[in-house]
C-alpha cells in the first residue's frame, strides 16, 4: 500500500511541475507586454514600466518561472494588481466559500445518487427504475445556470424562502450562511447527481452480471443479499472516479453559479480578474484548482487501494 | 429503439430549425420593435417578445446555428486529433510514445475545463471561435481514451494477429481493423460529447465569452433575461426549453444508438 | 424416492426454445453424467433445477429436488435450498470468485447464510475445514487469502469448498475442469469424486468431453439441441452405444484421420537456442525496466511434409514460440530458419520466408474482422507479396482455396456472420492456404469446436497435407488430438522443450516426469463395443 502511494504521489508530484509549466507558458502567450496588457491601452509609459519592475518582467523567462514557482511553495502568490493585496490572502478568503459550497454540492449529489443509482439497479426494468432514468436524463439535460435562475424566481423571489443571492459571511452564523448556500449547492448537485445515479446504476448492472454474483445467488443469497454483499463494492471504483472528478467540477466550475447568486468565491474571483486583466490573480487561481484536480485525483487512487486488495497487498 | 426515435425527432426539429432560418424567419431578429417590447407569448409572436421587441421565436430558431454550429465543430476537433492519437497509443501500448499522449491527456484532465476556456477567450478575446476551439481541446482526451481502450481490445483479437502474419504494419491494422470496428462507440461517444458541446457554449455565452452580438445565442439570450426574470419569466423560459430538448434528444439518440448497435448491451441477466 | 428428479422439463428464454421435455433423474449417492456439445441445453437444464435462469425464461414440466417441487417454490424457499441442500461448482474459477472478499469469508458465508446463528468464530472454524478437506490446508492457504493470489485450480477448490461446507445432498459441477490445464484437471476431478463418495452426495456433472465422465460417473444422459438422446448406466452405456448420436460422439472422440506418410529427412524449419525476453510493463514512468524469460533456449528441427506436435498448459511458451516462428516478434538469441533462411534479418522480417509459413488460431469467432467480405478475408495474406495479383486472378486464387477446404467459390461475397464455428474455421484454413505455404502452424486450431466439427476439421487437415505436401506446427493443450495427428511431438515446460520423439514412441513410453504426468492425467475412453472401435 505504501509503495502504490508513493509511485502515485510521484506521478503527482510530476504532474503539478507540468501543469505550472502550461499555466506560465498560457500566461506568456499574452499578446504584447503583460505590463501594459494589464495595464490598458491608455496606460503612462512610466506606469507600466513601474509595473514591469514589479513584476519582474525584466528578468529572463526562466527566472521568472522559479521566483513564481518558489513563491508559491513557500505560500506567497505574489499580490494583486487591482486588489493591491497579497494573492494567499484573497484565495484563502475565496476559499471559504467555494470550498464549503463544493462539499455542500457533492454531499447533496452522494445522498441522491446512491440511494438512486443503487435503487434503479435493483429493480431494474421496473416502473420506478423508468422513472429514475427518466428524471436523470432531464437532470443532464438543463443547463445549471438555467435552473439557477428559475429556482431564484420561484424559491427566493415568489416564495422567499432563500435569498437570491449574495453571501453574509462565516461571521452572521452558520444558519444564515448555509441559507445563502442553498439553492447554489442544489443548482450545482442536480446535473452532478443526474450523472452519479447513471453512472451508480450502470456499474451496478454490470457487476451484478459478473459470475461472482451467481456463485453468490448459488450459495443461497438473495438478490438483495448478493447485491449488497459483493455487488456494491466492486461497483464502486467507477464511482468513486467520478465523485472525484465531480468534487474538482464543483470546484472549479462553480464560476458560472457564483455569478448567478454573487457569492464571493474562487470562480467569481477568476472570472473579475480577468476582465480586470489581473493576470498575477488568474495564473494563481488556476494553479490552485489545478492543484486540487490532481490532489483530489491522488486521493481517489488511495481510495482504490482500499476497495481493491491487489493494490494494497502492493502488486 | 423509442428513446432513438424521440432523440433523432428532436434533434432533427432543432437542426431544420437552424436550417430554415438562413432561409425565412416569421420575424427579423436584427430589427427593434420597441412598441411592442416584452409581448406575451402568443398571438403574432407565439413565443413573445423581448425588451428590444424582437422575435423570441425567431430568435431561438436562429439561435440553434450557432449552439449546433459551435458543438459539431468542436466534436470535430476532438474526433479528428483524439481518435489518431487513441490509435497510435493502442498501436504502440506500453511504449514511450502510448506514456506520453495517455499522460499529455490526464493533464488536460487536470485543468478546470471552464476556467481555461474563459482563460483562453479572456486572452484571445470573446468570440464563437475561441468558444470552439477551446471546447474542442477538451474534447481530444475524451476521444483519446475512449479509441485507446476500445482499440487495445481490438488488437488481441486473432483477426489483427492474422493481418500480421500477413505482414501489415500498424497503420494499416489500425485503419483497416480497428477504426471501422470502433466507429459505433465513436458515434455513440460523438452524440453525447455533442449535447455537452452545446451545454458549454451555452455557459460560455451566458457568461458573455462565447458568441458576440449580433450574433444570437441561446446563452446570451438567457443572460440578457436574467434582469428582468420577475417581469418577464417567458425571456428565460423558451431558450432554456430549447437547450434542454435539444440536450435531452442528442443523449437519447445516443442511447438509443448504443442499444442498437452494441447488441452486446442488450443482453439481460438475472 | 430419487435426489433429484425432472419430468418433461421444456424451458423457452424470450420465447425461443432451450429445452424440450427433459426427463431423468439422480439418485443419493450417485454420479450422473450429463453430455452434450455447445447448444445441447446441458447448462440451462442444471440452472433450471437451481433455478438461476436468465431473464425471461419460462419453464414447464417437473423439477423435484429432495422432495421439494422446484417450480412451485417461493424465491425465498429456493434461497433456503441453494447452498443449503445443493451446491453448485462452475466453468470459469477465473471469475467465479468475489474478487475483493477474502476466501474464508467467502466459504464462510455460505454457512452464515443458512445457519445464522453461527457465531462468526464457527463459521470461521467450519470454512477452514471445508477448504482443508478441498486439500487447501490453512497453513499454505490461510482464510486471509484474496482469489488474485491463488491459481485457477486453486479458485476452483474455494469454489468447491463454498458448494460443499454444508454437505448438502446434491452438487451440480458445470463443466468444472474444462477451463483447467490436463493435470489439475485431473486432481480437481479426483477431489470431486472423493467428496462425493464420502458425503454420500448426489452429483450432476456437466461436461463436453466424455472422457471426463467415463472414469467416474455411474450413470450418463446424452443431450443434443434440448433432448435427451441417451441415458444409460456408464457400463452399459458405453458397451452398447445404442442411440446413432451417440455412436458419432464416441468416434468422433476418438477420431483417428487417415494419413499417409510423407516425412522427407531434411529440416524446413529450424529452430536453435531460441531465447525470448519480454518487457514486463513499468510500475512507474522512471522505474527500472524488468523482464520475463518466456523462452529458456528452444531448438527442435520440423521436417519436410511433417505433422510436429508441440505440447504443454497454458503460460509454458507455446504462442511465444508460435510468434516468434512466425517473425511477429524478434528473439533475443538464437536463430529461427525456414529452408535455411533466416526469419529475421537486420531486425526485420524477412518477407519471403514469411510467404511460406500461415497459421490458424484458435477461436474462430474473433479470427475475423466481422467487417469485410470472405473474398478480403481469405486474400489477406497476398500482402505479403509484392505484386499480389488482381481482378480475376484473386478471385480464383480465393475460390481455389474456398474450394479446397469444402466451401463453395460462391462463399467469398457473404460476410463472417454467415457462418458456423466449423465452417468459419474452414474459412481460416483457406486463408492460411492462400499463399500456398509450406508451413502452417496450428494455434489449438480444434481446441474450441465441437468434437463432431473438430473430426471434420482433424480430415480436412490430414487430406490437405496429403494433397498438398504441407507441414504442420501442431500446437494444442488436447493430448488426444496431438496424438491422433502427428508423427512427432515436442513437450513443452515452462520455457523449455522437456522431451521430443516419435509420437507414439512419447505416449506409450514417456521419459520425462512431467510428460508421464500429462499423459497420466488426460481422460481417456473406455475401448467401447466392437462394432464401434
Amino acid at each position: 500500500m505504501l509503495r502504490f502511494a508513493l509511485l502515485r504521489l510521484r506521478s503527482l508530484l510530476l504532474a503539478l511541475f507540468v501543469a505550472s509549466l502550461v499555466i506560465f507558458a498560457m500566461i506568456e502567450l499574452v499578446p504584447g507586454d503583460p505590463a501594459s496588457f494589464m495595464l490598458g491601452i491608455n496606460a503612462r509609459e512610466d506606469t507600466i514600466n513601474a509595473l514591469r519592475e514589479e513584476l519582474g518582467l525584466n528578468l529572463p523567462v526562466w527566472q521568472r518561472y522559479t521566483s513564481w514557482v518558489g513563491g508559491m511553495l513557500t505560500g506567497d502568490f505574489g499580490t494583486s494588481y487591482t486588489y493591491r493585496t497579497p494573492v494567499t490572502e484573497i484565495l484563502i478568503e475565496r476559499l471559504w466559500v467555494s470550498l464549503p459550497l463544493a462539499i455542500y454540492a457533492l454531499t447533496l449529489t452522494i445522498l441522491i445518487a446512491f440511494p438512486a443509482g443503487i435503487y434503479a439497479a435493483s429493480k431494474r426494468g421496473s416502473l420506478t427504475d423508468l422513472t429514475v432514468m427518466g428524471a436523470t436524463q432531464l437532470g443532464v439535460a438543463v443547463p445549471n445556470f438555467w435552473f439557477a435562475m428559475l429556482a431564484v424566481l420561484v424559491f427566493a423571489i415568489s416564495l422567499r424562502w432563500f435569498p437570491s443571492g449574495g453571501f453574509p459571511g462565516w461571521d452572521a452564523g452558520l444558519y444564515p450562511a448555509l441559507r445563502a448556500l442553498t439553492l447554489p449547492a442544489i443548482a450545482l448537485a442536480l446535473p452532478q447527481a443526474s450523472i452519479l445515479t447513471r453512472i451508480m446504476r450502470s456499474s451496478l448492472l454490470d457487476t451484478l452480471s459478473e459470475d461472482y454474483i451467481r456463485t453468490a445467488r448459488a450459495k443461497g443469497l438473495t438478490r438483495g443479499q448478493a447485491l449488497r454483499r459483493h455487488a456494491l463494492r466492486n461497483a464502486l471504483v467507477p464511482v468513486l472516479t467520478i465523485i472525484g472528478l465531480q468534487f474538482s467540477f464543483l470546484l472549479a466550475g462553480a464560476i458560472i453559479i457564483e455569478n448567478v447568486f454573487f457569492l464571493p468565491g474562487l470562480g467569481r474571483l477568476v472570472f473579475q480578474a480577468i476582465s480586470q486583466r489581473d493576470l498575477i490573480v488568474v495564473e494563481s487561481v488556476v494553479m490552485l484548482l489545478v492543484f486540487a484536480v490532481i490532489l483530489v485525483n491522488f486521493l481517489v487512487e488511495l481510495t482504490y487501494g482500499f476497495v481493491d486488495p491487489q493494490l494494497r497487498r502492493g502488486r | 429503439m423509442r428513446n432513438l426515435i424521440i432523440g433523432l425527432s428532436l434533434t432533427a426539429v432543432f437542426v431544420a430549425a437552424a436550417l430554415i432560418s438562413f432561409l425565412w424567419t416569421p420575424f427579423d431578429v436584427t430589427k427593434f420593435d420597441i412598441p411592442n417590447k416584452l409581448q406575451a407569448p402568443g398571438g403574432a409572436h407565439i413565443f413573445g417578445t423581448d425588451q428590444f421587441g424582437r422575435d423570441i421565436f425567431s430568435m431561438i430558431m436562429v439561435g440553434a446555428r450557432t449552439s449546433i454550429a459551435v458543438a459539431v465543430v468542436a466534436v470535430g476537433i476532438g474526433m479528428a486529433l483524439g481518435v489518431p492519437l487513441g490509435l497510435a497509443a493502442a498501436a504502440r501500448r506500453n511504449t514511450w510514445a502510448d506514456e506520453l499522449i495517455m499522460r499529455g491527456n490526464d493533464l488536460v484532465f487536470a485543468f478546470p475545463s471552464l476556467v481555461i476556456a474563459i482563460m483562453m477567450t479572456a486572452v484571445f478575446g470573446a468570440s464563437a471561435l475561441n468558444a470552439i476551439i477551446a471546447i474542442g481541446i477538451f474534447n481530444i482526451p475524451v476521444f483519446a481514451r475512449l479509441t485507446r481502450s476500445a482499440a487495445l481490445s481490438l488488437w488481441q483479437r486473432d483477426y489483427v494477429m492474422s493481418a500480421r502474419v500477413a505482414g501489415k504494419g500498424p497503420v494499416l491494422i489500425s485503419v483497416e481493423h480497428i477504426l471501422p470496428n470502433i466507429t459505433n462507440l465513436l458515434i455513440v461517444q460523438g452524440t453525447i460529447q455533442f449535447s455537452l458541446g452545446i451545454l458549454a457554449e451555452a455557459a460560455l455565452s451566458y457568461i458573455g465569452l462565447g458568441a458576440q452580438p449580433p450574433l444570437p445565442s441561446w446563452g446570451r439570450m438567457l443572460a440578457e433575461s436574467q434582469t428582468l426574470i420577475s417581469l418577464a419569466p417567458h425571456l428565460a423560459l423558451f431558450p432554456g426549453f430549447a437547450i434542454v430538448l435539444t440536450v435531452l434528444g442528442l443523449n437519447l439518440a445516443g442511447d438509443g444508438l448504443r442499444d442498437l448497435l452494441d447488441p452486446k448491451l442488450r443482453e439481460v441477466r438475472t | 424416492m430419487s435426489l433429484l428428479n425432472i419430468r418433461n422439463l421444456s424451458l423457452s428464454i424470450h420465447g425461443t426454445p432451450i429445452l424440450k421435455d427433459v426427463s431423468f433423474s439422480i439418485e443419493e449417492g450417485q454420479i450422473h453424467g450429463l453430455i452434450g456439445e455447445s447448444g445441447s441445453g446441458k447448462s440451462m437444464t442444471a440452472y433450471a433445477a437451481m433455478q438461476l435462469l436468465p431473464y425471461g425464461s419460462v419453464c414447464s414440466g417437473e423439477i423435484t429436488l429432495n422432495g421439494r417441487d422446484v417450480l412451485n417454490s417461493s424465491e425465498s424457499e429456493l434461497c433456503q435450498m441453494r447452498g443449503n441442500h445443493v451446491g453448485m461448482v462452475f466453468q470459469e474459477p477465473m471469475t467465479a470468485l468475489n474478487p475483493v472478499q477474502t476466501i474464508g469469508q467467502q466459504v464462510a458465508e455460505t454457512i452464515l447464510i443458512h445457519e445464522p446463528d453461527t457465531s462468526r468464530t464457527e463459521a470461521t472454524t467450519r470454512a477452514a475445514q471445508a477448504l482443508a478437506r478441498c486439500e487447501l490446508p490453512q497453513d499454505r492457504f490461510p482464510l486471509s487469502r484474496y482469489p488474485f493470489e491463488m491459481s485457477g485450480g486453486q479458485k476452483q477448490r474455494v469454489v468447491i469448498a463454498m458448494a460443499i461446507a454444508l454437505q448438502p445432498k446434491l452438487l451440480i459441477a458445470d463443466e468444472p475442469t474444462t477451463a483447467l490445464d490436463v493435470t489439475t484437471q485431473a486432481q480437481i476431478l479426483t477431489l470431486l469424486e472423493r467428496l462425493v463418495r464420502e458425503d454420500g452426495m448426489g452429483m450432476l456433472l456437466i461436461t463436453h468431453d466424455l472422457a471426463v465422465v467415463s472414469d467416474v460417473a455411474d450413470h450418463i444422459t446424452i443431450m443434443r439441441r434440448g433432448e435427451v438422446v441417451e441415458a444409460a448406466p456408464t457400463a452399459q452405456l458405453f458397451a452398447e452405444l445404442k442411440h446413432p448420436y451417440t455412436q458419432a460422439l464416441f468416434k468422433a472422440s476418438t477420431h483417428q484421420p487417415e494419413r499417409d506418410d510423407q516425412t522427407h529427412d531434411t529440416p524446413l524449419l529450424s529452430v536453435r537456442n531460441v531465447i525470448r525476453d519480454y518487457a514486463l510493463p513499468r510500475k512507474a514512468l522512471f522505474a527500472p525496466q524488468e523482464y520475463f524469460r518466456a523462452l529458456k533456449g528452444v531448438s527442435f528441427d520440423l521436417h519436410h511434409g511433417e505433422s510436429l506436435g508441440l505440447v504443454g498448459e497454458s503460460g509454458c511458451g507455446k504462442s511465444t514460440l508460435t510468434h516468434a516462428i512466425l517473425g511477429l516478434e524478434e528473439t533475443q538469441g538464437g536463430t529461427i530458419e525456414l529452408d535455411g533462411q533466416p526469419v529475421f534479418t537486420n531486425h526485420k522480417p524477412n518477407r519471403a520466408v514469411r510467404r511460406r509459413m500461415q497459421v490458424v488460431f484458435q477461436d474462430p469467432y474473433s479470427s475475423f474482422n466481422p467487417r469485410h467480405k470472405v473474398a478480403r478475408l481469405v486474400a489477406e495474406p497476398f500482402h505479403l507479396h509484392d505484386n499480389p495479383p488482381t481482378g480475376s486472378a484473386r478471385e480464383d486464387a480465393v475460390a481455389h482455396a474456398l474450394t479446397a477446404v469444402g466451401l463453395s467459390p460462391d462463399d467469398a461475397n457473404k460476410y463472417i456472420h454467415e457462418f458456423s464455428g466449423g465452417q468459419r474455421q474452414r474459412i481460416a484454413i483457406a486463408r492460411a492456404l492462400i499463399l500456398r505455404p509450406d508451413l502452417i502452424l496450428l494455434d489449438e486450431a480444434v481446441s474450441a469446436l465441437d468434437v463432431s466439427i473438430r473430426a471434420q476439421i482433424l480430415d480436412l487437415l490430414a487430406e490437405l497435407s496429403d494433397t498438398l505436401n504441407l507441414s504442420y506446427l501442431f500446437i494444442s493443450h488436447d493430448l488426444s488430438v496431438v496424438r491422433s495427428i502427428t508423427d512427432r511431438v515436442l513437450v513443452m515446460k515452462a520455457g523449455e522443450i522437456v522431451e521430443q520423439g516419435e509420437t507414439e514412441a512419447v505416449f506409450t513410453n514417456p521419459q520425462h516426469s512431467y510428460t508421464k504426468a500429462l499423459i497420466d492425467a488426460a481422460p481417456t475412453l473406455p475401448k467401447g463395443p466392437r462394432h464401434a472401435a
